[in-house]
């Protein structure tokens, strides 16, 4: 199959549906002329107008405010928060209006809006433009939170994310953007709340999300050197969240790990976990769920810092080894 | 009151009429809901619009019901004057399966999307940036509607003020801003929160049209929604109004009031927006009895309608919920 980048891959998305549901709509800020500020719209402006393809001033609050009216109103649009760090500036509109507007008004409205989210550290952007925000949006009910970790998930589940009739948070990971893989040529939609799979094995069941997924792949393959063969998924969508894989693997291997950027305090792991002990899959345990995430700090600028505030291939490794073998 | 229109704001002596009646009933609306509080016939809180009714008779009547309504959360008289069915309005404020948002939201999340009215909203400022989507949209389908977009004098010092007329302007969008200032933001008095003498002075950081009109006339408020109507129908972008008036009681059912004194209440209970209106339309006496008859029978039989109405079943309490 053809191979395209993270990126491509996103902007092949927006310009198919763009092409085909007039109904769709991209706004935020720097996305025409200059493509954004990670080149996702690319050339989508001239393609399609500054009608379709809006470049808003500085204004998080009101990009997300007109994503909520839009949508009211029977639009599909699709903003972008610049760095997924200026989503604090959106709060009001995503956690009080968007989220539960469908709610509150008796199921009788829909508020179909996608926002995507460039987040994650390993550019050097230091302690405001690095962070990892996911689990903030699963603990508001009615924000449907996305995170895909390859370029074929990128497509497919951004166009589910676009038809889908509910507030959906997208988050990208920065340094995905220029990962590549196999995206088919035509439009495909991933369904959201469906972990996957992305690798079988029998001594651990790996959790990992975003470029973590990435990273757990690189450490399997060294794990696979030292005879230890790990399991990992990738939920792809935190909220509404598929414990079903999650709880067969576990019922398989007997341990879990649990990978994620953000930091670990309140984070998705401790949701993951909670689940597994909540499961079934709890009487099969024989090791600890253990968590490898972020450290509880702000993302530091200096190089070997910020390599070390976050979950590293190493890392995985390590931590793996210690939960097959039995030694914390 | 023979001519077909009357002279202020193109109403007909019937429209008129019509308009006086929302007026009544949106007051016997809230003092019905202030008796039903008082009895414990309704719980949480609620604000009242007593003293606001020509407002929302004014505004709702100088727009279509093709337009849009984003509403606040004083925003009863809204509802009514927009056409919300008075039955269905009651039942929600009862909470009940037959409300309007088969209560789950309340009197301040009160939605009809059936008829354009695209809700309440509890939030003071909250729908100022959802404004800006709905004139989007409208642009992009290019529809020549417009959205009728309300708030507070509080709201105008929220930060998604400026986001959203900023925006607005700099897009044309046909939106009209319709400030309803009544002097307070829940106790704080207007000229502690604003160094400006007129909230309407702002326009010209958008370099938009402002105005401010009395707030307790309807031909008034009616005459400058419609002509900020017709700018945004033209393409010539949005409006800010507004509108002077007067909150008779606090600011919700918790407001002791200390904040202000009895004679400026009395005061301004004294221009009373109501007998003004009739006496300006020629209504006697003796038709502002009838209509006051007619509005207390309404609202007997709406009460009798939401008592009657089903409790939502709790096995339902998770529908309308997706994750």
């Amino acid at each position: 199959m053809r191979e395209l980048t993270y990126k491509d891959a996103l902007h092949e998305a927006l310009d198919q549906i763009m092409a085909e549901d007039d109904r769709v709509f991209l706004l935020g800020e720097d996305i025409g002329v200059y493509g954004g500020a990670f080149g996702v719209t690319g050339d989508l402006q001239e393609k399609y107008g500054k009608d379709r393809v809006v470049d808003t001033p500085i204004s998080e609050a009101a990009i997300t405010g007109a994503c909520v009216g839009a949508a009211l109103t029977g639009m599909h649009p699709v903003g972008e928060i610049m760095f997924s760090d200026f989503v604090t500036l959106s709060m009001e509109q995503l956690v009080l209006q968007a989220s539960r507007i469908r709610f509150m008004f008796g199921g009788k409205a829909t508020v179909p809006m996608v926002l995507r989210l460039p987040g994650g550290s390993g550019t050097g952007a230091s302690g405001q433009h690095s962070g990892s925000y996911e689990s903030w949006f699963i603990h508001v009910p009615g924000l449907k939170v996305v995170m895909p970790s390859t370029p074929y998930d990128a497509k497919g589940l951004l166009l589910a994310a676009i038809e889908d009739p509910n507030p959906v948070m997208f988050f990208e990971h920065k340094l995905l953007y220029r990962t590549k893989g196999p995206v088919p040529e035509e439009m495909y939609t991933i369904p959201i709340g469906k972990s996957q799979v992305v690798r079988e094995g029998k001594d651990l069941t790996i959790i990992a999300t975003s470029v973590m997924v990435m990273r757990s792949l690189e450490a399997a393959q060294k794990l696979a050197e030292e005879g230890i063969e790990v399991e990992i998924i990738d939920p792809r969508t935190l909220n509404p969240l598929d414990m079903e894989p999650i709880i067969a693997s576990i019922i398989k291997t007997g341990k879990a790990l649990v990978v994620h950027e953000a930091v670990k305090t309140g984070g998705f792991g401790a949701e993951v976990a909670g689940r597994i002990v909540e499961s079934e899959a709890f009487a099969y345990l024989d090791a600890p769920i253990r968590r490898l995430a972020g450290l509880d700090m702000p993302i530091p600028y200096n190089r070997n810092l910020e390599y070390h505030a976050v979950p590293q291939v190493e890392n995985i490794v390590e931590e793996s080894r210690k939960i097959v073998q039995g030694v914390y | 009151m023979e001519k077909e229109k009357l002279l202020e704001g193109e109403l007909t002596p019937k429209d008129a009429k019509h308009l006086l009646y929302l007026m009544v009933l949106t007051r016997a609306f809230e003092e019905n809901a202030e008796e039903m509080y008082a009895l414990g016939k309704v719980h949480g809180t609620m604000h009242l619009s007593i003293g606001q009714e020509a407002i929302a008779a004014g505004a709702s009547s100088a727009i279509t019901r093709d337009d849009y309504l984003l509403n606040t959360h004083r925003g009863h008289g809204h509802f009514l004057a927009w056409g919300g069915d008075l039955n269905r309005m009651m039942a929600e404020f009862l909470g009940k399966e037959n409300g309007y948002c088969r209560g789950r939201g309340g009197s301040m999340h009160i939605a009809d999307i059936e008829s354009n009215n695209l809700g309440a909203n509890g939030i003071v400022g909250g729908n100022l940036p959802i404004a800006v989507g709905v004139g989007l949209s409208i642009k992009i389908r290019k529809t020549n509607q417009v959205v009728l977009t309300l708030f507070g004098d509080g709201a105008a010092n929220e930060g998604a003020f400026h986001e959203s007329l900023n925006m607005a302007s700099i897009w044309n969008l046909p939106i009209i801003y319709l400030c309803e200032n009544n002097l307070y933001a829940m106790s704080t008095p207007f000229d502690q929160a604003f160094k400006i003498e007129e909230i309407s002075q702002r326009a010209v950081a958008y370099g938009i049209k402002g105005v401010t009109v009395d707030g307790n006339d309807v031909f008034a408020v009616h005459q400058a929604v419609r002509e900020a109507a017709e700018r945004a129908r033209y393409g010539n972008g949005p409006t800010l109004i507004e509108a002077i008036t007067y909150r008779w009681r606090g600011h919700s059912k918790s407001d002791r009031q200390a904040y202000r004194t009895r004679e400026e209440v009395k005061e301004w209970m004294e221009k009373d927006p109501i007998p003004r209106f009739a006496k300006k339309i020629g209504v006697s006496d003796k038709e502002m009895e009838e209509i006051q008859e007619r509005v207390k029978i309404d609202i007997q039989k709406a009460v009798e309608f939401a008592e009657n109405s089903p409790e939502p079943d709790v096995s339902t309490i998770l529908e309308g919920v997706y994750a």
